[in-house]
């Protein structure tokens, strides 16, 4: 299978595979004109199987919501043809209106205008709470 | 601007000052009777808690201040659906000072992101109740003096109690603080407090079934209620309400000096005629509700004493 380079635009690499999908929908990529490439279990030395995502145009991304939904990206931005910058992501201290708070006794399940906001509270294990009810955020 | 949302919002010096303000309105109540002149503290009680809520009306009059608020969401106007960020803005406009409880988890932090004027925590649902927990600092700092070795045990409802979880945070930061876990299987303490407090700390805590064989190593024995209103099945809460009963003969087994907290209100995991012996500190301990609300309101609203 052959998918073409692009000029300008950003590719996001070492997706874990399998995960390619989601993060291609809560980038919410479906709703660009721009050409977007997701690549499943593509051959990798270093994972054995890894999803790419290549979009032909570049665009804000929000670094925090792809390092909480898989760390291990990197993120390639791509010029005239070139990569002109790499970059590794990291889990982010803090994730705003990605996960949704589930604790029915949250003030977040009464009142919909506040945003979800979740706090890293152990980084060894990955593990995000709700600021306001302290409830560990479920499996993404 | 500060607020009181969490106890751990507070670092050790700072509950250590607040505790000291305390013990010295304690010991010259005179000097303290007018340094809220022409302040007002909003209670916002969107749901009752008469108990609490006297606590903090009790402490703004004793303290010069005077007090306007609610003390049921009917009474508000969050019963026409008003928001809390949209109250508390309005409210801001009106105190110097507010306490809140809610039955949401998280609404007084929703709160302090709007407010223009210090909020404490009153109580949100099953979260977070910081007075409670300055209470009970301050009932063991008077009554045993230090915190530092102190060997702790928390009986009865380990799963559900906010004032335990509370109370295990804010010890923790003191040197040589051992927990005794004592609870039935079903209400241990939860996992994530385990893991993230007592070992993250490296806090030295042990578990048992048995009141009886973890009595004679406490100094401080806090007692809670099974919570009716925590559980789904009500045959799961009529089995292990009774797990628990502080008696006399049980008290028998204790130091000396060990002494007995509540949160209170009490249902019948401790008798009464546990009541008239001198280590019984819960009713003291309600007393020590009033000073330490006194304490935190002139912490929070930057007074410090006469010269106010």
């Amino acid at each position: 299978m052959i998918i073409g380079q692009i000029e300008n635009g950003i590719v996001l690499d070492h997706i874990t595979a399998g995960h390619g999908m989601e993060i291609y929908e809560v980038l919410g990529l479906g709703r660009l004109d721009c050409m977007v490439a997701l690549i499943k279990n593509a051959e990798s030395v270093k994972m054995g199987k890894k999803d790419i995502i290549k979009i032909d145009e570049v665009l804000d991304l929000d670094l925090d919501v792809l390092g909480y939904m898989d760390p291990g990206i990197t993120v390639n931005i791509i010029q005239n043809g070139q990569r002109v910058k790499r970059m590794k992501l990291e889990l982010p201290g803090e994730v705003r209106g990605v996960i949704r708070c589930k604790n029915p006794r949250c003030i977040t399940s009464v009142e919909q205008e506040i945003e979800h906001v979740f706090r890293l509270t152990n980084r060894a294990d990955r593990v995000y709470r709700c600021i306001y009810c302290d409830t560990k955020a479920g499996k993404k | 601007m500060r607020h009181l949302i969490d106890i751990l919002d507070l670092s050790v010096p700072e509950i250590d000052d607040i505790l000291a303000l305390a013990e010295n309105i304690i010991a010259s109540p005179d000097d303290f009777a007018d340094v809220c002149r022409r302040k007002k503290l909003a209670t916002l009680f969107f749901e009752p808690s008469t108990r609490t809520r006297l606590s903090f009306e009790a402490a703004m009059y004793e303290l010069g201040g005077n007090v306007l608020g609610f003390s049921e969401a009917q009474s508000s106007s969050a019963s026409k659906g008003e928001s809390v960020s949209d109250t508390i803005r309005i409210v801001s406009c009106y105190a110097d000072i507010i306490a809140m409880r809610h039955p949401k988890e998280g609404a007084p932090m929703v709160a302090s992101m709007k407010s223009g004027v210090p909020i404490i925590n009153a109580g949100d649902g099953g979260h977070n109740h910081p007075t409670q927990t300055l209470t009970d600092l301050l009932t063991i700092r008077r009554e045993l003096g230090d915190f530092s070795g102190l060997t702790v045990g928390l009986c009865g409802d380990l799963k559900f109690g906010r004032t335990v979880h509370s109370l295990i945070g804010a010890m923790s930061r003191y040197a040589g603080v051992k927990f005794v876990l004592i609870s039935p299987d079903e209400l241990r303490l939860p996992e994530y407090n385990r893991k993230e407090v007592l070992d993250a700390g490296n806090i030295a805590y042990a578990e048992t079934a048995s009141l009886e064989e973890a009595m004679p190593e406490l100094d401080v024995l806090y007692m809670t209620r099974v919570q009716k209103e925590r559980f789904f099945n009500e045959a799961d809460y009529l089995r292990l309400r009774d797990s628990y009963i502080l008696t006399p003969d049980k008290m028998a087994l204790a130091k000396k000096d060990m002494r007995v907290l509540h949160p209170l209100p009490r249902v019948n995991e401790i008798t009464v005629a546990v009541d008239e012996d001198p280590r019984a500190a819960y009713f003291r301990q309600a007393l020590n509700g009033k000073y330490v609300r006194m304490a935190l309101i002139m912490t929070l609203l930057g007074l410090t004493g006469k010269e106010n």
